[in-house]
């Protein structure tokens, strides 16, 4: 498979990284010495194997869906670029 | 005393408690060194006011009698975790003025032990590289040099900065993180010791997260006695981080008898790589006449699935690092772009990664990105994590038929230079964690020792892996290791 300008473009655009058009074609570049390196993967025989979920069997632990933590507003806001009233403040997500 | 910064951390521990030093004196010496050091680029922020307090606190703690090991030992601490109130940017632009509320369960741990942080260490950006280049800090630079070649050398990534700092004794200690070997790495690049514990040993909470079913903290150190000390207080359960195992952590320091009679060693014939330096080679066949000679059995094994470890590798760890690195939107910490009239949301997040994310990251989300997404999700992202299965599954038949552990080099070369590797294809870079990156996607414990020198006296380093949870016998192993091959070499300082 091998990545052309638009698909790299489209990658970028799924990423939410903006990628300047004069960018495209060495990213598209690099993506494919990339991929071309991760094709390898296509020699192994790996009909019947199961896909790895926890690299240690352990069953995760459960606990009360309860509120354990709270009230920290603050200290939540803290590090915002850009926090109004209690709020994290973005620009207008609608019409 | 003089020198005090250049003790490891059990000589520090057993002079502040037989009271021929103080934290305070052992911290200001650390601190100096650190001043002295700015060439190295290795503390990023240095925190002497929370040290020097914590230093005070270790030292009434000690004299009361019953502080523990690591208590008053002056250490640095990776950028990647988060510590309270002090910068936590894991090196990289996005995380540009952060300051946690919180700290790091890790770090949480060692300060609860007395340990007295002296600032935060450099490394590559999100601990994305092998060489401490993509950090946004600059890079940091290893005391090593090629003899009297003044040309500047890479630490080794991504934890460069702790490795830097440990050689160049500007610390006692530090902690590091491996994804794919950036513990163990940098540790064999500048001549210390690196382990990484079997996945789930170390709780990953507050620690900035890179790859999730890969990342685990470690300790970097000046031997393996001071590995042992180090990470039994790095170890734990914690109700936050889910993946942390609910196993008691043994006092790995007695387990350290040097005894090896008996064990069983194994070689893997898929490590002797196509080109491999002689130098390396010859190492590697020196470290398995050691242990032979301590008592060990040598035995040749195979690992069939090696060469397709980074491959599979490459696409586990950005697709993992393509969803975590997701929460660096511009809203509710670090950088947000300056934004142009009439942008919307979708520009503020796109200005805001673009601008907030080096080359390389950006490299890797976006790889990330493409193998998770519809239609190509089974043909990469499952048919890695199958080839993940195969690759643990070779480990499990090597100790199922009795190997107690597995030596190997940490590296397949010495440092290289800083800027050396710029021109080269980034596949080319990803390759320096050829021996290392296997431990990581079988969950393994690993460790790299010093263990020589190149014909241009620069630290060369044997990695053992060991069984999962076996953290104390394969410390044994590597202090038999260190024993028998005696490393000693430190660089001169120049900076």
């Amino acid at each position: 498979m091998s990545i052309d300008q638009s698909t790299a473009a489209k990658v970028a655009k799924l990423a939410r990284i903006k990628v300047e058009d004069d960018a495209l074609p060495a990213l598209a570049s690099e993506f494919n010495t990339i991929l071309g390196f991760i094709e390898q993967l296509n020699e192994v025989d790996v009909e019947g194997v199961e896909p790895m979920v926890s690299v240690e069997p352990m069953r995760l632990k459960r606990r009360q869906d309860e509120v354990t933590d709270g009230n920290q507003q603050d200290k939540v806001l803290a590090n915002a670029p850009d926090a109004r009233e209690g709020f994290f403040a973005v620009p207008k997500v609608v019409e | 005393m003089s020198d005090l910064n250049k003790l490891g951390l059990a000589e520090a521990r057993d002079a502040l408690r037989a009271g021929d030093v103080t934290s305070v004196e052992l911290t200001e010496s650390c601190l100096k060194a650190i001043d002295e050091a700015d060439a190295l680029n290795a503390f990023v922020h240095k925190t002497p006011e929370i040290a020097l307090e914590r230093a005070k606190a270790a030292d009434e703690r000690i004299k009361g009698g019953d502080a523990p090991s690591m208590c008053g030992l002056p250490i640095g601490i990776k950028d990647l975790f988060c510590t309270k109130g002090v910068p936590s940017q894991a090196a990289s632009g996005i995380l540009e003025g952060f300051k946690p509320e919180y700290e790091s369960t890790v770090s949480q741990q060692l300060a609860d032990a007395g340990a007295v942080m002296l600032g935060k260490l450099n490394m590559d950006e999100f601990a994305m590289g092998s060489s401490n280049e993509t950090s946004v800090y600059g890079n940091a630079v290893s005391p090593w040099r090629r003899g009297n070649d003044d040309a500047q050398l890479t630490p080794g990534g991504s934890s460069g900065g702790s490795a830097s700092a440990v050689a160049a004794d500007l610390c006692l200690a530090a902690t590091g993180t491996d994804t794919g070997g950036s513990i163990r790495q940098p540790a064999a690049f500048v001549g210390i010791t690196g382990i990484k514990p079997t996945y789930g040993r170390c709780s990953r909470w507050g620690i900035v997260a890179f790859a999730s079913s890969l990342d685990q903290a470690g300790p970097m150190t000046k031997n393996v006695r001071d590995a042992a000390i180090m990470l039994e207080t790095m170890c734990g359960h914690d109700a936050k981080d889910s993946t942390s195992a609910e196993l008691a952590v043994p006092n790995f320091e007695a387990m350290l008898t040097g005894d090896i009679k008996g064990k069983k060693i194994g070689i893997p014939k898929e490590y002797r790589m196509d080109g491999m330096p002689a130098e390396i080679e010859k190492l590697w066949a020196d470290g398995a006449a050691m242990l032979k000679a301590a008592g060990a059995e040598i035995v040749d094994i195979s690992l069939p699935h090696t060469k397709y470890a980074l491959p599979a590798y490459y696409v586990i760890a950005p697709a993992e690092a393509s969803s975590n690195l997701a929460r660096y939107d511009g809203v509710r910490y670090g950088h947000r772009a300056q934004l142009a009239q009439g942008d919307g949301i979708t520009e503020m997040y796109e200005k805001t990664r673009a601008e907030g994310f080096g080359h390389e990251v950006q490299r890797r989300v976006m790889i990330g990105t493409y193998v998770l997404s519809a239609g190509f999700y089974d043909a990469y992202y499952n048919r890695a994590r199958r080839v993940r299965t195969l690759i643990k599954k070779d480990f499990e038949d090597v100790f199922a038929a009795g190997v107690d552990a597995i030596l190997t080099p940490a590296t397949p070369s010495a440092a290289f230079g800083l800027g050396e590797m710029t021109e080269a294809d980034p596949v080319q870079m990803y390759l320096n964690d050829v021996f290392t990156v296997t431990v990581n996607l079988a969950g393994l414990p690993g460790i790299s020792v010093p263990a020589g020198l190149d014909a241009q006296g620069l630290p060369l380093g044997l990695q053992l892996i060991g069984r999962p949870w076996e953290e104390g016998d394969l410390l044994n192993t590597a202090y038999a290791l260190e024993n028998a091959a005696g490393f000693v070499a430190k660089p001169g300082k120049w900076w």
